[in-house]
């Protein structure tokens, strides 16, 4: 299973403009909320008409700007998950399957509920079913119309964390039915870490390179992709020699473990990665005061800066247990030189 | 006693009604989906509701009167519109229009779209998602729509007289009766047809209310 896309929009702040294959993959599109990802979705679907470009499923062009190529949603088989799985109010369950069938023959319907674990649900209205059953029947659904491709849009995102959790174990485990190759679109850098193989930043519009997800996460090219997976230290910084920059927002002087290029423009640090010491030794090492504590579930985010200064305060972030035992002493805070992240953007 | 305008009112209401709600349900359909000059034919569609029903009925007198071209068109079949029962239906129609557009559209708007966009990806043809999911999902509005059409038919006055006239046996309904009535000073007579259109009007109109409340259906809240 192949999907190319390449394509243009205007949309009414920015222009929209993605370039991408997804190849027997997972494939994410991570960013946040009005960023174009849904739209890009929606424009693979033919539910709207990008300005240019090109849609290529399996050697079949679905979309082609060039040639006035524009198929109908109807004949571009793909599955849409929508955010609300927008099943159909007025059918049963049931009735949702056999709508979307080509030939709706009752065996098949009975196949589906079964391998979806929604025997028993055939009569149930929509209304009636709890958030993971409407998903699966969203599923079964897509799979009754013969989709030869699932598109995900942020499928997720509206639900509590426990059953967010549930539902996408069982996405999981329905993936390897549509082929195992789908097209993810979300703004949660956790879901996508843990169902994408490959992800690409999207920012106001503009994609940037894909990259293997682990990859991303350990070092992200950009301000947005350091963003969005998660950078909470991020400073304007500059080039010092081969291998210190200076944290101009953090007025620090930093150690890194590779040369610092010359356009080095910011940055950044994990909360989780600052590392506790007990004196100023070695480089890296600074003293640090607290700016404010607080407590999370199971973690305590503590603010620091270097004393005496106005510097921005940075996030760091240790188990509770850790900051009890530290509680008292002088802080001192080790900077890994690997864990900082340098941006040209 | 002439029962001739209560037969000639629900006649005229039933007819105009059979179009005004594929017209309606048409025209909000369409206007839905319009991507430039929504506002502009809402307005031209809205416009017979609040204008005074003399000016739409001053209206259709120049657009099918003998100097119109529609007018004139039909005159070479020796046909007039002006002053016949055919009349009195479409001024019905034209005032009647825009509660059933502007219900049925009410309904087509609130509905998700996300189901319509569903329906189209999984390959369902644009005639099905209208007769199996636009129609029965939107079915409260397009009734209510029905009902408020039907009742306004019902009572149509103004337009009618101006476009269809008064004339007994013909094109009297029963408010224009009721005019009739009383300029002749029969208030016994216009009593009895303005009882009876506040009859009719208050059971349909009860009959919808009680539609619209009943009890859930086993759709659950999404209905």
């Amino acid at each position: 299973m192949e999907l190319s896309v390449s394509l243009e929009k205007q949309l009414r702040d920015f222009n929209l403009q993605v370039d991408f294959t997804v190849k027997d993959e997972v494939f994410a599109l991570l960013g946040s909320s009005g960023c174009g990802k849904s739209m890009t979705l929606k424009c693979i679907a033919g539910i709207e008409k990008p300005d240019k470009g090109r849609i290529v499923l399996d050697g079949e062009v679905l979309f082609d700007s060039a040639r006035s190529i524009n198929l109908p949603p109807q004949r571009r088989q793909l599955g849409y998950l929508f955010q609300n799985y927008a099943l159909f109010p007025n059918m049963t369950v049931a009735e949702n399957l056999r709508f979307v069938m080509k030939e709706g023959s009752m065996d098949k319907v009975t196949e589906l509920l079964r391998r979806f674990h929604l025997t028993g649900l055939e009569d149930a209205y929509p209304g009636t079913l709890s958030g993971g059953q409407q998903q699966r029947v969203a599923f079964a659904r897509v799979l009754a119309a013969e989709a030869k491709l699932l598109l995900l849009d942020e499928p997720f995102s509206a639900l509590d964390s426990y059953l967010k959790w549930q539902l996408e174990t069982e996405l999981m485990d329905m993936l390897p039915a549509y082929g195992g190759t789908a097209l993810l679109v979300s703004h949660d850098r956790g879901e996508v870490y843990r169902l994408a193989d490959k992800i690409a930043v999207i920012n106001r519009g503009q994609m940037e390179t894909p990259a293997d997800k682990k990859e991303l996460f350990r070092h992200p090219r950009t301000l947005s992709a350091t963003l969005l997976t998660g950078c909470k230290n991020i400073s304007v910084a500059k080039r010092e020699d081969q291998s210190h920059i200076y944290a101009k927002d953090w007025e620090l002087s930093l150690k890194t473990s590779a040369e610092p290029p010359l356009g080095t423009r910011y940055a950044g640090i994990r909360a989780h990665f600052l590392e506790p010491r007990d004196r100023a030794e070695g480089e890296n090492v600074f003293p640090m005061e607290v700016v404010r504590v607080t407590e999370d579930t199971f973690s305590f985010i503590v603010m620091v800066r270097p004393p005496g200064k106005a510097a921005a305060p940075i996030r760091w972030e240790l188990e509770k247990k850790a900051w009890h035992d530290l509680s008292g002493r002088e802080l001192f805070l080790y900077f890994p030189p690997e864990a900082i992240m340098l941006l040209e953007d | 006693m002439d029962w001739s305008p209560l037969i000639i009112t629900l006649e005229t209401a039933v007819t105009a009604t059979v179009i005004t709600f594929f017209l309606g349900i048409g025209l909000a359909c369409w206007v839905v989906r319009l991507k430039r000059g929504q506002g502009l034919m809402d307005a031209l569609i809205t416009l017979p509701l609040v204008l005074p029903p003399t000016v739409v009925g001053f209206f259709l007198l120049l657009a099918f009167g003998k100097r119109s071209a529609i007018g004139h068109f039909l005159l070479q079949f020796d046909l007039s519109l002006v002053f016949s029962w055919q009349a009195t239906v479409i001024a019905a129609v034209v005032v009647s229009l825009p509660l059933m557009y502007r219900t049925a559209r009410g309904a087509f708007e609130q509905l998700d779209e996300n189901i319509i966009y569903a329906a189209r990806t999984l390959g369902v043809s644009e005639w099905r998602i209208f007769w199996h999911l636009l129609l029965p999902n939107a079915r409260h509005g397009i009734l209510a729509g029905l009902v408020l059409a039907f009742t306004r038919a019902l009572g149509e006055f103004g337009a009618t007289i101006m476009f269809a006239g008064n004339i007994p046996g013909r094109t009297q309904t029963m408010s224009t009766a009721i005019y009739a009535a009383v300029q002749a000073g029969d208030y016994d007579l216009a009593g009895k047809w303005a009882a009876g259109l506040v009859a009719f009007s208050l059971v349909f109109v009860l009959a919808m209310n009680m539609w619209l409340t009943r009890k859930p259906s086993p759709m659950g809240k999404a209905c």
